[in-house]
């Protein structure tokens, strides 16, 4: 599935971390494909591997690693080969940025959010710093910051402004992708919103592609193009937004989308038993048989991706 | 439902005209203005009534929780439990009031001590009520375990914190605010820290327990998809004040006060349509406590606002339909 158009290809990336009890398979096996001008929500319950899988995929690492491999060709060059130097001149923050999860807490509280916001454009891009703070002040007036806000500190600004900031701080570079880990989730209703609403003018004014990783399934589908489910460290389905929401595939997805509360109908959320397996040492066959109420013999096998139409999924009863 | 709005019920709270004011101080000594986070909130709930305060941070709703819990002293107004004025106890009046209210946390970790395991923390509370005897303690301990689904108990008893899951550890803090057998229950976004697959499972248990129990609770969240599987009235918290008290089903399906329309317009269900459109959400952000607008405190976001009325006056309680209250001057007629 070679395309020159494709922007991000992931293939069986695997991020494994050495701790004192064993070791954590966080991400194991992923592929992902996302094209240009498009955004994939990444949904997962906490401990799947979330946002070590956005880790991986910035080469942001721990000193723990246990196993870092795949291929992740970004426009159709696998970048995984690159030393950590050239990964951070050519891709970190130049082709692919982050939102880290609570941005708006982890700003300098001593350096005004203009001067934050333009570092980056600075150390990637080589500008001046009247040029980066030139760019910076185009970012604010994308992602609705007031241009008098640019000499302010964070402390001064609201949670929703200092979200707004870190986001500025992502697109600075003018990557082609933004990976958003939780950006939402600390905020207040009305607030994500106006985050989310802002999120879509930028990918429909700049083109640029998102990676949203979240919990929330409600609000992932203000973004999402296309919809992964993630589930003890693989991805367990994908496809398009349009079809997975009203029918997902995986028991899995359909078992989480089955507890979601829904403000606009009068379905009895229903919640989903038992945990999911340990990282360190996960079940051989399909790692959502011990909670899935259609396992049958094949399950302990461990299932394959099959294609359904233009949807992916892992599970046998799709085989 | 657990009850219905036109059953006769016991009053068991009654907050009249309630003010939390807090001092700014410059320099420590002088007073040069207040934070007014809870300004004029009077509500009454009956015993075994489920409300929900529905607002966002910053409007309120935890002073006037924790004024609830007795932990802050009102400004202004008046406090009532079963009858008894909350300001007219002594200390001894207050500590037993403490006793009537659970209260369960927002983030469970953060709630529970890491160097206690589940038998001490539950037993503390019944040691500092004076439940003397070690064998009756166990035995309390182990039937509200059994009631939050915590078993087999044995193996839980003896477990720190740190080596349960986010919804045992929240089963845990349910635990203990049920321990003593509370009239009321207090709980503060009790499943925002939980995963999407867990929340429904803990909404449910206290749902079970409010109605085992003929529990009076005080669900206190910002996610309205939430309030309708759990609450018979909700009271929505804008700025310091209650803005809309309405049934739970009336007031999703007509919401009066603009405030609770932006509220429920920003609330999104699991729709890949969602994607295709921008959402309607008001201009600016609720205002300082410190100094607040004139006049209506919603006046400065909402498109619907009249000029020389919303600006100047604020507006009182109107009861545009029976058990509706909505303090916005377009329903004054």
């Amino acid at each position: 599935m070679m395309n020159a158009t494709q922007l991000l290809e992931v293939k069986n990336l695997k991020l494994h971390f050495r701790t004192q009890k064993g070791v954590v398979q966080a991400v194991d096996g992923v592929d992902l494909d996302l094209d240009f001008h498009r955004a994939v929500v990444i949904l997962g319950e906490s401990g799947c591997g979330k946002t070590s899988l956005s880790k991986a995929m910035l080469r942001l690492l721990p000193r723990n690693v246990a196993a870092y491999s795949g291929e992740l060709l970004l426009k159709g060059r696998d970048v995984m080969p690159f030393t950590d130097e050239e990964y951070r001149q050519n891709v970190r923050w130049v082709s692919m940025s982050l939102v880290p999860q609570a941005a708006m807490n982890a700003l300098n509280p001593v350096i005004s959010v203009g001067e934050q916001v333009s570092e980056p454009a600075m150390l990637h891009l080589g500008l001046s710093k009247a040029e980066a703070l030139g760019v910076a002040y185009k970012m604010f007036q994308h992602v609705g910051i007031p241009a008098d806000f640019i000499n302010r500190y964070p402390f001064e600004l609201s949670g929703g402004m200092r979200q707004r900031v870190a986001l500025a701080m992502a697109l600075v570079t003018s990557p082609s992708l933004i990976i958003l880990d939780e950006p939402t989730s600390a905020l207040d209703l009305l607030t994500q919103a106006n985050i989310m609403n802002v999120l879509k003018r930028i990918k429909l004014e700049l083109g640029t592609s998102y990676i949203l990783i979240t919990h929330d399934i409600a609000t992932s589908s203000e973004l999402a193009d296309e919809v992964a489910i993630m589930y003890a460290g693989q991805i367990v389905e994908t496809g398009d937004a349009k079809d997975f929401f009203p029918a997902p595939l995986h028991p899995y997805s359909q078992m989480l989308m089955a507890s979601v509360p829904r403000l606009r109908s009068e379905s009895d959320p229903m919640f989903i038993t038992g945990q999911p397996p340990s990282l360190m040492d996960p079940p051989t066959g399909c790692r959502f048989a011990a909670r899935c109420p259609f396992r049958f013999e094949k399950c302990d096998e461990e299932p394959p991706v099959f294609q359904k139409g233009n949807r992916k999924v892992k599970c046998w009863l799709h085989q | 439902m657990s009850t219905r709005i036109d059953e006769p019920v016991e009053t068991l709270l009654s907050i009249q005209n309630l003010h939390v004011w807090y001092e700014l101080r410059r320099l420590g000594f002088n007073v040069i203005g207040h934070v007014k986070a809870v300004n004029g909130v009077s509500f009454e709930l009956g015993k075994g009534e489920t409300v929900a305060v529905v607002g966002e941070s910053g409007c309120g709703k935890s002073s006037l929780m924790k004024t609830i819990l007795g932990l802050n002293i009102p400004t202004d107004g008046e406090l009532s439990f079963e009858g008894k004025n909350l300001a007219k106890l002594n200390d001894a009046g207050l500590r037993d009031y403490r006793f009537e209210i659970g209260y369960v946390q927002q983030d469970p970790y953060g709630a529970l001590p890491p160097f206690m395991n589940v038998e001490q923390i539950l037993e503390e509370p019944l040691i500092i009520s004076g439940v003397t005897n070690k064998t009756e303690r166990l035995e309390r301990i182990r039937k509200i375990m059994a009631e939050v689904k915590l078993h087999p108990v044995n193996d839980f008893l003896h477990k720190y914190p740190h080596m349960l899951s986010g919804g045992q550890q929240q089963r845990v803090v349910i635990a203990r605010a049920m321990v003593l057998e509370p009239k009321m229950i207090v709980a503060d976004e009790p499943v925002s820290m939980l995963d999407a697959s867990v929340r429904v499972e803990i909404l449910k248990l206290m749902h079970t327990l409010q109605e085992q129990h003929h529990l009076s609770v005080i669900y206190i969240t910002h996610d309205l998809s939430t309030v309708k599987y759990f609450s018979a009235r909700i009271f929505v918290m804008y700025a310091g004040s209650l803005v809309e008290k309405a049934e739970t089903r009336r007031l999703l399906e007509y919401p009066l006060h603009p405030y609770t329309h932006a509220l429920l317009a920003a609330t999104s269900d699991p729709n890949a349509a969602n994607a295709e459109t921008y959402k309607s959400v008001p201009p600016g952000e609720p205002p300082s406590l410190a100094d607040p607008p004139k006049g209506c405190r919603f006046h400065p976001r909402c498109s619907k606002a009249l000029a020389g009325l919303c600006d100047v006056k604020e507006p009182p309680d109107f009861e545009p339909e029976p058990g509706h209250f909505v303090a916005c001057w377009l329903y004054e007629s």
